[in-house]
């Protein structure tokens, strides 16, 4: 029989166990007998980030770039609302992630105590599941609990929520064997007949597409080579939403690059005058589907999810298929190929795909004066894609410019806050992913303005000793905002521009990085190379056009046949409709 | 520019959920978070170790997102089952309903002829005031208040629906 263990001791043991190495928090009264427990027991890395919105984005960072759970762990009140930003964002691009939080002792909860907050009633929507543990005894199991929920089905953030008093009284831990939850039992195979069905319709198909989503990705790996190779024996085409960057490699032969409103005009026309979607999962979001009614009216759809509620939410399918989109891939690829179809004669629609793609949609022109965006971000990929590094955005025109321009061959490279569209993610997600992989190169692509949303986290790079590379396209514009205020409020500009930057430079030095200043073209390379050979972490400021913008774009509330391809191609205001989509 | 409307049905639903705090709140605010319409909802443990809840829950909605209601609701964790009873054909519904009413005279005779005529059972009487329990379907029950109100309706309590399928099978 195990000797009795304090509460913190219980739950420092039960993430070991549970294979956790690394935890990323922000120690406070509420949660300082969980820090003595960590000291003592030597057994769990802990990294102190600056703030702990900055400790969630880390841990989604070292999530998706890992296929391991991102664990946090904050104190109470303030720490846990400081939070509640990366777990709604793990929830919308559900990321596997634990956070711990410290509450007062139960005697006082609910009498407005000292750095109370009502963490589980305010994390009740933003979480896949949360918990307030009442009892040392149960800590065990609610924790290993609470891993299982966060890591199976459409994985997300869950919430465990521990009173002091709880951290400290005493009670006797035992590994739990594996979960067999009593309700929560998600669905991992799919309906053979179903897949049967949605081969077959692949098969007869003459203007199949492959619509593919961060589900590819969460599914694991080998997820992204079944798709790779469905897609080399049908022969169809492959789109990805901004999340399912990588699953299938932006150099294929099928590859015809990021969808929806950013995406490529090959992509949109593909969608639009499909005959079959096969969407393996993603979620058919407004920001892919453009106007709904008008939403590729000529095709059948199939759609391969693991969340049942993500099934006919936005778009109605023909065939919904719920299973985890891994498996429902494998046995997608075995029966097409013990049906022994032959590969479907494409050559029409592929035809049609390259008059498309002539278009050249994400062209762009380079000026002697001014470094494009556009250019920065395909320099940086020329300097690094062979060291294939992790890639995380913050939010904005950068972001749109890095899914569009930099190509990535496998899964887990790119982070970036798709769903809830979070500026201040994209440093402490690199700073996750270094500390995954401490061999990767790691860079953080991000605007002006973002950058500053989270940017005391250099410190934590330099606390850790963490070679994160920052590359700011400075524009001196909340880009995405003023391009959206040209397209719909006659350019203006209402607090889009910024007129206080810091000298990025002399702030990285700072916090003890290296600081480097693109301002011309001639210095774009050297300014990379420069960034890539030091043994660090290094801020890069570059500064860029102005006024570009990001296109090809589908304005709000068009639909995917209405592409702006060019900025000259702009005209007039929206209408309130348009306006309230944006 | 115009909100969209879509023509709504009204269902009721038996959700089986874990009997553990905050449940009701979490089967609530779904409703309110994604802009679902609860007309009644009631709560109840059921069973004898006092651990599963049933929660009947009356909403109007399209068939669209009516489908959604249930996704969502059977995605929480702690939900056993959701059962849409109107979906599953003929079911039993009832509520219970205070009445109060206060009178004299004719007023007072009145008021009880119609109980008589709806069943309903005075539970308390004053000699200006009835205290009437009323049960049954709840246009049965919106008439008898109606009704009440011109003979001196004071006050109403209603428990909200609880509804059953027919026959053996359970939810």
């Amino acid at each position: 029989m195990n000797a009795e263990q304090s509460g913190a001791d219980i739950l420092v043991e039960a993430l070991c166990d549970l294979g956790v190495e690394i935890v990323f928090g922000y120690p406070g009264g509420a949660v300082l007998p969980i820090y003595d427990a960590i000291f003592r027991s030597g057994r769990i890395k802990h990294i102190l980030v600056r703030h702990e919105q900055a400790a969630t984005h880390a841990a989604e960072g070292y999530a998706r770039s890992t296929g391991k759970p991102g664990v946090v762990l904050v104190t109470s009140g303030p720490g846990a609302t400081n939070a509640v930003t990366g777990i709604t964002d793990a929830l919308m691009d559900p990321i596997p992630m634990v956070v711990i939080t410290g509450q007062v002792p139960t005697a006082l909860i609910g009498t407005d105590a000292f750095q109370e907050a009502d963490t589980v009633g305010i994390t009740r929507h933003c979480s896949k599941h949360n918990y307030l543990v009442k009892d040392p005894a149960s800590l065990g199991p609610v924790l290993h609990e609470a891993f299982h929920i966060a890591t199976s089905g459409r994985p997300g953030p869950v919430v465990v929520d521990i009173p002091k008093d709880v951290q400290v009284a005493t009670a006797r831990y035992t590994k739990p064997g594996p979960i067999k939850h009593k309700t929560y039992r998600p669905q991992i195979k799919a309906d053979p007949s179903l897949i049967e069905q949605a081969v077959d319709m692949l098969a007869a198909a003459e203007r199949p597409i492959f619509y593919t989503g961060g589900g590819i990705i969460n599914s694991g790996p080998a997820a992204s080579q079944l798709l790779r190779e469905l897609a080399r024996i049908t022969g169809a085409p492959v789109t990805s939403t901004l999340m399912g960057l990588g699953a299938y490699p932006a150099s294929g032969d099928a590859w015809l690059g990021m969808l929806g409103m950013h995406g490529t005009y090959e992509a949109n026309m593909a969608m639009n005058k499909a005959d079959l979607i096969v969407c393996l999962g993603a979620r058919f979001d407004d920001r892919v589907t453009g106007r709904l009614d008008a939403f590729s009216p000529l095709s059948r759809k199939i759609h391969i999810d693991i969340d049942r509620s993500s099934v006919n939410k936005n778009v109605r399918v023909d065939l919904p298929i719920i299973a985890d989109v891994g498996h429902a891939l494998e046995d997608m690829v075995r029966v097409y190929k013990a049906r022994r179809h032959p590969k479907p004669d494409l050559a029409e629609w592929w035809s049609r795909i390259n008059e498309w793609r002539a278009k050249g949609s994400l062209d762009f022109t380079d000026t002697k004066t001014e470094i494009m965006p556009q250019r920065a971000i395909r320099a940086l990929w020329e300097a690094t894609h062979k060291r294939a590094p992790i890639v995380s955005t913050e939010v904005g025109q950068h972001q749109m410019w890095a899914a569009q321009h930099f190509g990535f061959e496998g899964p887990n490279k790119w982070l970036t806050s798709g769903g809830l569209g979070t500026m201040g993610y994209g440093l402490p997600a690199a700073i996750g992913a270094q500390l995954g992989n401490p061999n990767a190169l790691c860079i953080d692509v991000a605007g002006e303005a973002s950058i500053q949303m989270n940017i005391q986290e250099l410190a934590t790079a330099t606390q850790y000793r963490l070679p994160v590379k920052v590359f700011i396209l400075n524009n001196q514009y909340m880009g995405m905002v003023r391009q959206w205020q040209e397209l719909t409020y006659s350019s203006r500009y209402s607090e889009s521009y910024s007129d206080a930057l810091p000298d990025f430079v002399k702030l990285a030095e700072a916090y003890g990085w290296k600081g480097i200043r693109i301002e011309t073209m001639d210095q774009l390379e050297d300014g990379i190379a420069a960034m890539l050979a030091h043994d660090g972490p290094v801020m890069v400021d570059c500064m860029v056009s102005q006024l570009t913008n990001c296109f090809p774009m589908i304005p709000s509330g068009a639909a995917h046949t209405d592409m702006i391809l060019q900025a000259e191609e702009v005209s007039g205001e929206m209408d309130d409709e348009a306006k309230a989509l944006v | 520019m115009h909100i969209k409307t879509e023509t709504a049905s009204r269902h009721t639903l038996a959700v089986m959920v874990d009997n553990e705090p905050g449940i009701l709140a979490r089967i609530a605010g779904l409703f309110t978070a994604r802009g679902y319409n609860i007309e009644s909802l009631t709560v109840s443990d059921v069973t004898a170790d006092h651990a599963v809840s049933r929660i009947t829950i009356v909403t109007s909605a399209s068939a669209e997102t009516m489908e959604q209601i249930l996704a969502q609701l059977d995605r929480l964790i702690p939900v056993h089952s959701v059962t849409d009873l109107t979906a599953l054909g003929p079911h039993v519904e009832r509520e219970l309903a205070l009445v109060k009413v206060a009178g004299t005279g004719d007023h007072r005779i009145e008021a009880l002829r119609l109980a008589d005529v709806y069943r309903a059972r005075v539970v308390d009487a004053t000699t200006t005031s009835f205290v009437f329990e009323v049960t049954g379907g709840r246009e049965k029950i919106d008439t008898f208040i109606t009704l009440m109100r011109e003979v001196g309706l004071i006050e109403v309590a209603r428990t909200g629906i609880v509804a059953m399928a027919r026959g053996k099978n359970a939810a």
